[in-house]
């Protein structure tokens, strides 16, 4: 054998091993990938095996009947999910209207100006400021400019503020995924802006407005820093007023006014005591709030999917 | 002929009509856009507002070179320096676990995964980022802090490392999912052309794709940042509430936001200097998201790449 071709052997060799060397590269990256991603869905789950583990023995009927008490096996969370449920609808209530009212305005209406363009930063913007900040706002603004006080008002509009973004992102994405084709056919029948939107768009949309109602709601019932600036209680054993009265005209807002408490304030004052037998309560509130978080999620991506099945276009 | 000429008036009335309902219908709308206008407005507003009397007793000097935060103390003392140190502190804790894993996960679902692991690992990964934060403060008070203490025994209970860690773990998501957004966006031909010369995939990720989507990269790791900067309850509760002027990660600190929800939980009156305090504080986290922001915004275009 010549001395070119033992060398020719060589090189070959030398490249053989590269070659094997940048594949076993390739592979380990895949296994990496695999461990950092199962490492982030274990803690998902030891999250949720713990918080179930260390809240078990409150879990009765009584934790959801009794107020908060200085007593930890009897204390429970009567106060703090009728709170969350209250506020929630207040929240619901004046973010989706005004969310998907937005997200209308800048998709079919908005014109090409200064307005459009300060209204898109703005909402680019408010998604990325910190909530605590949202929380200020509120104290500053609605507890004391508007005089609303720690109330039930107070609270959903805040919360209310820190969810638009979330409604007005998911309802655009819905509304721009409507085909030029249906509006255009609707206006070839004489229909205006409005008639377009109301009958043809905006239905199509629904799938993309639950989506994003129901991504904002998870994101605001487990938002705790906004509720504790603007001053919520840790401590309530009583409820709001009742909605409904015994004499005319048998709806009441005074509720909206009343002080109150949430689940994830109740859960972080538990959390903040020195006394052990309060942690478990602690967890208890915690696998709830984790719970309805996550069947939320669940929810919104489950709807997301099938509407993205059923329409073909 | 009466008869058509009253039908053309009345569909005229209804055309008149509907036009006005449009008009009417546009400036709703027009109005509820204009509210996230507003709620900068708002916030901005508030904040100066506010933080003006604050600083009318405190002078900005002190403010600013000051190393001691008391201003519930009789010995009152007004310097951010603790708290932002806190702040600084927690957030890089945090990037240190996000940018790696948030990046590793995005290139292995941009340019490794088959199609249905990526469809179904997304959602479930986004659920990190919706766990409310009040739970990751439990999570890292009572799991990883005791964790951490087996490994470094002399770890205090209340610590910013324990906290930082969870922060990241929370941040993963949002890192990932911008990151990956921007990788797939790297045209398919720039890809194509790097198998052709013979690299692997991973090569070709780390040399064509990460470079193509710097940009975007850069843009996940500013949101990161953002987020882990105002994170609060998760510092709250396990990073202990005392401010402190140290970058070692191991001590107990108190953050921004963390000082304005103790303060809040407190019952200080409307008004009062720890009141007006809390907002100067928070003037003071808001600037340091802009910085971020700013500095993430000028990045990403200068390194922006067309396709």
């Amino acid at each position: 054998m010549s001395a070119a071709t033992t060398a020719a052997y060589r090189n070959v060799d030398a490249l053989r091993a590269g070659v094997t060397r940048r594949k076993l590269f390739d592979k380990l990256f895949v296994v990496l990938g695999l461990v950092v991603m199962l490492t982030c869905l274990a803690v998902l789950a030891v999250l949720f095996i713990d918080l179930v583990r260390d809240g078990a023995p409150r879990f009765k009927p009584e934790f959801f009947t009794h107020f908060a008490s200085r007593n930890a096996e009897r204390a429970g969370i009567l106060a703090a999910w009728v709170g969350t449920s209250l506020v929630m609808l207040v929240t619901a209530f004046c973010a989706v209207p005004v969310g998907v009212a937005a997200a209308i305005y800048l998709e079919e209406y908005a014109p090409k100006n200064w307005i459009s363009a300060a209204i898109e930063i703005n909402v680019t913007n408010l998604a990325g400021v910190p909530s605590i900040v949202y929380g200020l706002l509120a104290l500053g603004l609605f507890v004391y400019q508007f005089n609303l006080g720690q109330s039930i008002v107070a609270a959903g509009l805040t919360l209310a503020l820190l969810i638009l973004p979330i409604v007005i992102v998911a309802t655009r994405e819905a509304i721009r995924s409507v085909p030029n084709s249906i509006r255009e056919a609707a206006y070839g029948l004489g229909a205006t802006r409005w008639e377009v939107t109301k009958d043809h768009v905006l239905p199509y949309s629904t799938g993309g407005v639950l989506t994003g109602m129901i991504l904002g709601l998870s994101r605001a019932i487990g938002e705790t820093a906004p509720i504790i600036t603007i001053g919520a209680l840790s401590f309530i054993a009583f409820l709001p007023q009742s909605p409904i009265k015994g004499e005319f005209p048998f709806i009441s807002f005074q509720w909206l006014h009343d002080p109150f408490t949430v689940m994830p304030i109740q859960m972080f004052n538990w959390v903040s005591r020195p006394d052990q037998a309060f942690q478990s309560n602690a967890a208890a509130v915690g696998a709830i709030l984790l719970a309805m978080t996550l069947l939320m999620n669940g929810i919104a991506i489950w709807i997301r999917y099938r509407f993205r099945k059923t329409i073909n276009w | 002929m009466n008869q058509s000429t009253s039908r053309i008036d009345l569909a005229r009335a209804g055309l008149r009509y509907r036009k006005l309902r449009d008009r009417i219908v546009e400036t709703l709308l027009l109005g509820a856009g204009l509210v996230a206008v507003f709620t900068t407005l708002a916030i901005v507003a508030i904040l100066v507002y506010e933080s003006s009397t604050f600083f009318q007793h405190v002078p900005l000097k002190d403010f600013l070179t000051d190393t001691m935060w008391t201003p519930l103390f009789a010995d009152a003392h007004y310097g951010i320096l603790p708290l932002v140190a806190g702040t600084l502190t927690t957030t890089m804790v945090a990037l240190l676990v996000a940018v790696p894993m948030g990046t590793i996960i995005a290139i292995y679902l941009s340019e490794f995964a088959p199609h249905h692991v990526r469809e179904t690992v997304k959602p479930i990964l986004e659920l990190l980022g919706a766990v409310p934060t009040v739970v990751y403060g439990y999570f890292a008070l009572t799991m990883v802090t005791p964790a951490l203490q087996v490994l470094m025994p002399n770890l205090p209970g209340f610590n910013m490392l324990s906290a930082g860690l969870v922060i990241g773990l929370m941040i993963v998501p949002y890192v990932s999912s911008v990151s990956e957004d921007a990788m797939r966006a790297v045209p398919r031909y720039m890809r194509e052309g790097s198998y052709a010369m013979g690299a692997t995939r991973f090569q070709t990720a780390l040399r064509v794709v990460v470079p193509g989507a710097f940009s975007g990269l850069a843009a996940a790791f500013i949101l990161g940042i953002s987020r882990a900067v105002g994170e609060t309850m998760v510092v709250a509760i396990a990073a202990g509430m005392q401010p402190n002027l140290t970058f070692d990660p191991r001590e107990p600190a108190e953050t921004i936001t963390a000082y304005i929800v103790q303060v809040s939980l407190g019952d200080l009156p409307h008004g009062s200097i720890g009141y007006q305090s809390i907002f100067a504080a928070g003037l003071v986290l808001m600037l340091i998201t802009l910085i971020f922001n700013v500095a993430g915004f000028s990045l990403t275009r200068r390194y922006r790449e067309a396709y």
